[in-house]
């Protein structure tokens, strides 16, 4: 017993005495305008892994800063650094980097190079916190980078075409990534992932991207939560991917002629819990994706609340609001072997005599206007008509170009409450 | 004085007045009599202005009224079937029809000529179709025009209620009133008029006074008079 | 004019039916805000029941109302007053009163139940002037019948028809010539026969509110930016203003040329 105690005393005065150790090595060096050392890059050179550079507030015009070491970069009081000639600000080729508290700027567009505010290249542990990178081409690009964090960013763009703009964060070929608390604002994508695995997106702002609020590519076992997604063209588009987690985010307001909240194409195993798709011209547009669980949704003003095509299989649709949707349900695919139950749909025209909270008889979403607003756009005029009703009415009664398999035979009656 | 020119009205294929000339002098009781659809009641109304002629002229005094309103300030009008607005009560219609005029009234003679002071706040729905024909000569005649025109004033009326009527529109004539009426009621014209017009087809057939009728027809009732002119156009 | 409104403006007032009218809307707007507490969800509802219902209500209420005051009119017309101000009088208590009625009738529920605060208060006054617009134009339709027949059975059977027409009828053709000729570009045809019914006018500026995210993915760009813009909502107000102006005009003339 003594010994073992005695044992453990020892080890634990050798760990403190290494940390305290590598502790007083450390240094620290002040960047500013007026000091002896002017520039980021000279600082990096004098520096030494674990140091810190303290960079003081001040305009930085500067070229490509290559950081080769493990060391952390922190702006005070708001630093600018401004690419001189437009090209990348910050590269960073080494592991265990953390750059905070910096304005970047003026990184422009060039389609040769996909010139970034912050580059990490082919490293691992790194942070990027708390920096605002205005008008850049792309803003954070992660290339084969592994185990990092990028967090309390504003990423701000000024993309006026889908072919002339970059990305917010761009991920290729990343492991472990947390995105989190970023504002994303006017790239062309605001996260794009591809070939990212094993990464967590929570709590972030993307808004006003030309593209994708949040695009996924061939990335597997993501996770994105709390979420909101406004005035994108699309929303979250989620793409030959698997397994991704999409919970309490909400997709609002994306406007457009292929605007969506959401879209799903050829995706595997994922699931939609929670979410809030509001004001959007299609809520989810799904194109040819299985075993997908939908839970808990709110579908709410839009336009279409869903679209599927392409060959949809074993999908559960159930326990959703689908709440003043113009149309619910747009299905142009067979649509076999899918689960839509237990829904509330806020026009749900039946009754419940039998006091369960179930109405009565089934609920046919898909209506015969949606298929005529395919056939003939314009038709949209005639929505609300007394005209458009009867022949809805009709085709309820029976159907013919209707899917009759397309029914919610255990309609809720009240708002479903969603969980916190 | 009125004067109508010329005048012509067709419903349709049916020409109610054709080509019709005539002059009504003032301070005179003017029968307009003739069998049904022969154009009495398309005359007066032409006279004021609810039918449009199809041409012609229609002078009052020497001026020319058609198309205008103003002009039926001077015209008292019982029109033959009287209805009202029925959640209206008779003072409220009077009370209307006063603020309308914008001219002075004297209902209250008529009220008690007509013995109506029980009926007045009677809703007008509500009232028998005498009593409504006693508030539509209430109406017209209230007010002091120098024109008076009845479609069938004595509709619907008690015994009583037509002796006072009669006695009231002789003094009317002795103000100096021009009055021009239509009614089926024989004795109404043998008592009170002037001046009887007859018309047969849109067209007047005659126009003279009473005596001169009975002459010409060779008769001493005016009854049998008119059922000889019917006779005689219906023979033709 | 004023003074003949007036009158017929309380003639009106007393009128059980329009009593009946206003308890309709009362009771309807009521129930549906008990049964939900989703304002949208309302409007919607209502909307579907106010578009179809006002016109035939106002169209119906106008020739009974027509016919049943025609002696007054005729009283009236033997006054010093001229027709226009007769007809435009008595028809402008027959509008106030019908619209007076509505907008209680919904108007006094949405105050109660709070729509007052929330975000579709814009949505519900759209919705109660629409209404408003639309008993307007209809019961102009109702004198303008009224005064070219004469008969009650024939006139109260064309005002039917012409509801059913511009209720339902109309949408059907609309649909149909746009299944036609679906292979031409039926941007600006659309437009124009939208405009050419009232009912399916007051319901586009409806779905302009309710339903822009569906018409945002309408792909071609005359009626996206034509029902996006306020140019848009500009020109069918404008449209409705018309809708209303030359019906009445014809009244006017119709009333003028008429014999009594």
């Amino acid at each position: 017993m003594i010994k073992s105690s005695e044992i453990f005393a020892l080890g634990l005065l050798m760990i403190l005495l290494s940390i305290s150790k590598s502790y007083s090595n450390v240094s620290t060096i002040i960047v500013c305008p007026n000091c002896e050392i002017k520039t980021i890059q000279e600082a990096i050179d004098d520096a030494q892994d674990g140091d810190s550079i303290i960079v003081h507030a001040g305009s930085y015009y500067t070229e490509n800063i290559i950081i080769t070491k493990s060391i952390r970069l922190k702006g005070l009081n708001n630093p600018v650094i401004i690419s001189k000639d437009g090209d990348e600000i910050i590269t960073v080729i080494s592991d265990n980097v953390s750059i905070e508290g910096l304005t970047l700027k003026n990184v422009t567009l060039n389609y040769l190079k996909e010139r970034s505010a912050i580059r990490v290249k082919k490293k691992k542990n790194f942070k990027i916190n708390n920096n605002i990178i205005i008008d850049c081409f792309f803003g954070i690009y992660l290339e084969h980078a592994n185990n990092g964090t990028i967090s309390n960013n504003k990423i701000y763009g000024n993309a006026t075409t889908e072919a002339e703009s970059g990305n917010a964060i761009h991920a290729w070929y990343c492991e472990n990534i947390t995105i989190h608390n970023n504002i994303l604002e006017g790239h062309r994508d605001g996260i794009y992932f591809e070939f990212v695995n094993n990464s967590n997106i929570f709590d972030n702002l993307s808004e006003k991207n030309k593209r994708y609020g949040l695009h996924f590519m061939f990335s597997n076992d993501d996770k994105y939560v709390n979420n909101t997604f406004i005035d994108n063209g699309v929303g979250v588009a989620v793409m030959f991917s698997r397994r991704i987690e999409m919970r309490n985010n909400s997709f609002i307001h994306n406007w457009g002629q292929a605007s969506y909240g959401l879209l799903l194409k050829e995706i595997y195993d994922a699931e939609i819990i929670n979410n809030i798709f509001k004001d959007n011209t299609t809520g989810i547009f799904v194109e040819g994706s299985n075993r997908i669980n939908y839970h808990y949704n709110n579908f709410e003003r839009n336009g279409w609340a869903i679209k599927f095509s392409g060959g949809c299989e074993t999908n559960a649709i159930t326990s959703n609001n689908f709440i003043n949707n113009t149309l619910d349900l747009v299905v142009s695919t067979r649509m076999n072997d899918n689960i839509f139950q237990s829904n509330y749909w806020s026009n749900y025209t039946g009754y419940d005599l039998d006091k369960d909270g179930i109405g009565d008889i089934p609920h046919y979403p898909v209506k015969l206007f949606s298929y005529i607003i395919n056939e003939v756009p314009e038709a949209i005029l005639l929505m609300r008509s007394l005209f458009v009703d009867i022949i809805n009415y009709t085709e309820k009664v029976s159907p013919v170009f209707t899917p009759k398999e397309v029914q919610d035979s255990k309609p809720v009656i009240q708002l479903i409450k969603r969980p916190k | 004085m009125i004067e109508f020119t010329n005048l012509n009205k067709s419903f349709g294929k049916n020409h109610v007045l054709n080509n019709l000339d005539l002059e009504i002098r003032g301070n005179s009781i003017t029968a307009v009599i003739g069998p049904n659809g022969s154009g009495k009641t398309t005359l007066i109304k032409s006279l004021l202005g609810l039918v449009i002629p199809d041409s012609g002229e229609i002078k009052l005094d020497g001026i020319n009224i058609l198309g205008k309103s103003k002009f039926r300030n001077q015209i008292a009008y019982l029109p033959q079937i009287a209805r009202f607005p029925e959640n209206l009560n008779g003072m409220e219609l009077i009370d209307m029809i006063k603020n309308l005029r914008n001219s002075p009234a004297n209902a209250n003679e008529l009220i008690q000529l007509f013995d109506f002071e029980k009926e007045l706040y009677k809703k007008v729905g509500t009232l028998s179709g005498g009593n409504k024909q006693k508030l539509n000569l209430l109406l017209c005649l209230m007010f002091d025009n120098p024109l008076i025109i009845l479609d069938e004033p004595s509709n619907g009326l008690d015994p009583i209620a037509l002796i006072n009527l009669k006695t009231y529109l002789k003094n009317l004539k002795l103000k100096g009133k021009t009055i021009v009426l239509t009614t089926h009621i024989m004795s109404f014209i043998e008592e009170l008029v002037d001046n009887i017009i007859f018309l047969l087809n849109g067209k007047i057939y005659y126009n003279g006074s009473l005596e001169k009728l009975l002459q010409m027809e060779n008769t001493n009732r005016l009854e049998l008079a008119i059922a000889n002119i019917l006779l005689k156009s219906q023979n033709k | 004019m004023f003074k003949i409104f007036k009158y017929s403006l309380y003639d009106m007032i007393r009128n059980r039916w329009l009593f009946y009218y206003m308890g309709f809307f009362l009771i309807l707007t009521s129930a549906l805000l008990i049964l939900s507490n989703d304002f949208t969800q309302v409007l919607i509802t209502l909307t579907n029941i106010i578009l179809a219902l006002t016109p035939l209500i106002g169209i119906i209420f106008g020739v009974i109302y027509y016919y049943n005051t025609k002696e007054f009119i005729e009283l009236l017309l033997t006054q010093p007053v001229d027709r226009k101000a007769v007809f435009s009088g008595v028809y402008f208590g027959l509008a106030v009163s019908l619209s007076l009625s509505l907008a209680s009738g919904v108007g006094i529920p949405l105050i109660l139940f709070g729509v007052l605060n929330s975000s579709v208060l814009v949505n519900y006054i759209v919705l109660i002037v629409l209404s408003i617009v639309l008993s307007i134009v209809f019961s102009l339709f109702s004198f303008i019948i009224s005064i070219k027949f004469d008969n009650k059975v024939k006139g109260f059977g064309i005002a039917i028809c012409l509801w059913l027409f511009f209720a339902l009828l109309y949408d059907g053709i609309f649909l149909i010539i746009l299944m036609l000729f679906k292979a031409y570009p039926l941007d600006n045809l659309s437009i124009v026969l939208s405009m050419l019914n009232p009912i399916g006018l007051a319901r586009v500026l409806i779905i302009i509110q309710l339903d822009i995210s569906a018409m945002m993915g309408y792909s071609g760009a005359v009626i996206k930016n034509f029902f996006g813009s306020s140019l848009g909502s500009m020109l069918i107000t404008l449209v409705l203003v018309l809708w209303i102006t030359i019906p009445y005009y014809y009244m006017i003339r119709l009333s003028k040329a008429k014999d009594f």
